[in-house]
């Protein structure tokens, strides 16, 4: 339990009726960054406010940085920096007296802080950084979040779905910074219900599925492991969506079929073989189809094989954080899979 | 993304309790100015009071008590309690429990007695600067104080420690519901503490409930007190009286804050 980043063996958290984390066993290596992935109220957020010591596990062990998460609680504070699902910043504050503030509650000096600002460099925008922070547009906050808590430079950071609502731009340079930290030796435990953040910036995955934690290695081997190509079916409506599901399932090639709305993913195993014979099994379930393409398995459709879910990637939702005023987060399962199915 | 993150630079120290407190108080005394909405009703509501009871009942009470009486020097302590009763960063603490910067700061090294203490340390600051406007509107209308320039230094101690004393129930509210809205209901105490006393006409002019309810109320020997300062000079049996009801009501409302504190910051 010593050498690891972050170990927890059979950790649980319950709120009253309500297991939100189920007996996760984790290890996660020094200068690793580990993905952990699931859906909204899959329990990711409880996990990290259990292992950043905001609230203590019902049972089992749990280590961050060789420091027990029940006891030592102060000296892991010290050495971690945390950056919750939502930004939470003071609006009447201006950027530079929030890192103020954040640097001198770390015991560093006004020189340092200011050093460290321009360290940080393009992570804060250095223009507005004496602008009040209600002027501060979402990408600006969550980066600004971010730089807050790496002031102090942490051996861990925790990054509580650091890109979420963030536009395309923001989010890259929120995805740079954490590979540059973690090329300097940091370690990022990374939640995120983006899989493609996950395959981009982690060198492991853990998926989390109703406070359990169903796969972890990395994504290579995890999509390794779903094995199959996939064939991507966009229909003009999802009216006949269905009935398309029962036809291409029918055909011998065909190990799986997955409908999102006008989305249908299918699985097998020579995509170019099969793709002629799904064309011909839609044409026969008279559905108008407006593109077929084929790819090789991402993390989505690991999670979809390992949880019957969807992570809620599309809809960009992001996880609510009740667990903030003490209510679990795995009550707010938004079934972000509802309006599927699988045939 | 030009410049890169490092980790050998700097790393976090053990800080004293001391930097804890100056670095919460500093951000709460900041923002004060910048939420004029908290100090405006802070200094509408004592002029407001001032200025209508010596309309309303200079002439009657001073016909009714004896020579000298001065009923602007009587009403002053009353109108330096209405602005610092009541008065905290109660609100504001309810919206960093609501947005999760109070998480950010539980997630910090810092001690948890100075998330509340810095905050009283900015109120002790503002309830006396509060002070300051009303005692001078005093001056104008010819308020004199018997114990000179130090007895209005220990005037406005007094007021300030009294807002001080007070701000412990809407904290204790604060931490406890982390609601605003209860936050503001907070104010209602704030109605039998200051009617229920020598707010208005001496205690001798009082009916019979109402003298008995001011006898246990501790507002009516802060304002013996304060007026002894004003009028009488160093009465330190008064005085002393009205530190006491302060350190009373202190140990009341304190006890309910800091109790609050544990309970919201004790991990469970």
């Amino acid at each position: 339990m010593t050498t690891a980043a972050i170990s927890t063996r059979d950790i649980r958290r319950s709120f009253g009726d309500l297991i939100a984390v189920d007996g996760v066993d984790l290890d996660v290596q020094r200068g690793e960054i580990y993905g952990f992935l699931g859906p909204n109220g899959a329990g990711k957020s409880t996990l990290v406010r259990m292992l950043c010591t905001l609230i203590l596990p019902t049972s089992g062990k749990a280590s961050v940085l060789g420091l027990d998460v029940v006891s030592d609680d102060d000296a892991i504070r010290r050495r971690i920096g945390v950056a919750l699902q939502e930004a939470a910043l003071d609006d009447n504050q201006s950027g530079r007296e929030l890192l103020d503030i954040q640097g001198r509650l770390y015991g560093l000096t006004g020189s340092e802080i200011a050093d460290r600002i321009t360290q940080i460099g393009d992570l804060v925008d250095q223009g507005a950084l004496d602008r009040r922070l209600g002027e501060y547009s979402g990408g600006m906050r969550r980066r600004l979040d971010l730089a807050a808590c790496l002031l102090h430079s942490p051996e861990l950071v925790f990054l509580d779905e650091p890109t979420t609502g963030l536009d395309p731009a923001s989010r890259a340079a929120v995805w740079e910074e954490i590979r540059r930290l973690n090329e300097s030796g940091t370690t990022i435990f990374l939640t995120t219900q983006y899989l493609e953040e996950a395959d981009e910036l982690a060198d492991r995955v853990g998926i989390i599925a109703k406070g359990k934690l169903v796969a972890e290695d990395t994504p290579a081997v995890l999509k390794r492991q779903v094995g199959d190509d996939r064939v991507v079916v966009q229909l003009a409506t999802d009216a006949g969506a269905i009935r398309a599901a029962h036809a291409v399932g029918a055909v011998p090639e065909v190990n799986g079929v997955d409908v999102n709305g006008c989305e249908m993913v299918v699985a097998t195993a020579e995509g170019a073989s099969a793709i002629g014979p799904i064309a011909v099994a839609l044409d026969g379930a008279d559905v108008k189809v407006e593109g077929l393409t084929m790819r090789t398995p991402t993390l989505d459709d690991v999670f979809l094989t390992l949880t019957g879910e969807r992570t809620g990637y599309e809809a960009d939702q992001h996880e609510s954080d009740p667990t903030a005023d003490g209510q679990p987060d795995a009550a707010t399962n938004s079934g972000a899979s509802s309006g599927r199915s699988q045939a | 993304m030009t410049t890169s993150t490092t980790t050998a630079e700097v790393a976090s120290r053990t800080t004293s309790f001391l930097s804890d407190l100056m670095t919460i108080a500093k951000r709460a005394v900041r923002q004060i100015p910048r939420e004029p909405e908290v100090i405006a009703p802070a200094l509408f509501i004592p002029v407001f009071f001032f200025v209508v009871y010596l309309g309303s009942l200079q002439d009657i009470t001073e016909a009714t008590q004896p020579d000298g009486f001065d009923f602007k020097a009587f009403q002053l302590p009353v109108a330096i309690v209405f602005a610092v009763t009541g008065v905290s960063r109660a609100a504001s603490l309810v919206t960093d429990i609501q947005t999760g910067y109070f998480d950010r700061l539980l997630i910090s090294p810092v001690r948890r007695l100075p998330l509340l203490l810095g905050l009283m340390v900015a109120d002790f600051v503002l309830v006396c600067s509060l002070c300051i406007p009303v005692l001078l509107l005093g001056f104008v209308l010819g308020v004199d104080f018997a114990t000179g320039p130090l007895g209005v230094v220990a005037f406005v101690l007094m007021g300030g420690l009294w807002g001080l004393a007070f701000t412990g129930f809407p904290y204790a509210i604060a931490l406890r519901t982390g609601n605003p809205a209860a936050v503001n209901s907070s104010f209602l105490l704030f109605f039998p503490f200051a009617f229920l006393t020598t707010s208005q006409v001496p205690k001798d002019a009082m009916t019979g409930w109402l003298s008995t309810i001011a006898t246990y109320n501790p507002l009516t020997y802060l304002l013996d007190g304060m007026r002894a300062l004003v009028t009488e000079g160093w009465d330190w049996g008064a005085i002393g009286g009205g530190l006491l009801a302060i350190a009373a009501v202190a140990m009341v409302s304190m006890t309910l804050a800091f109790s609050a504190l544990r309970g919201r910051v004790t991990r469970a």
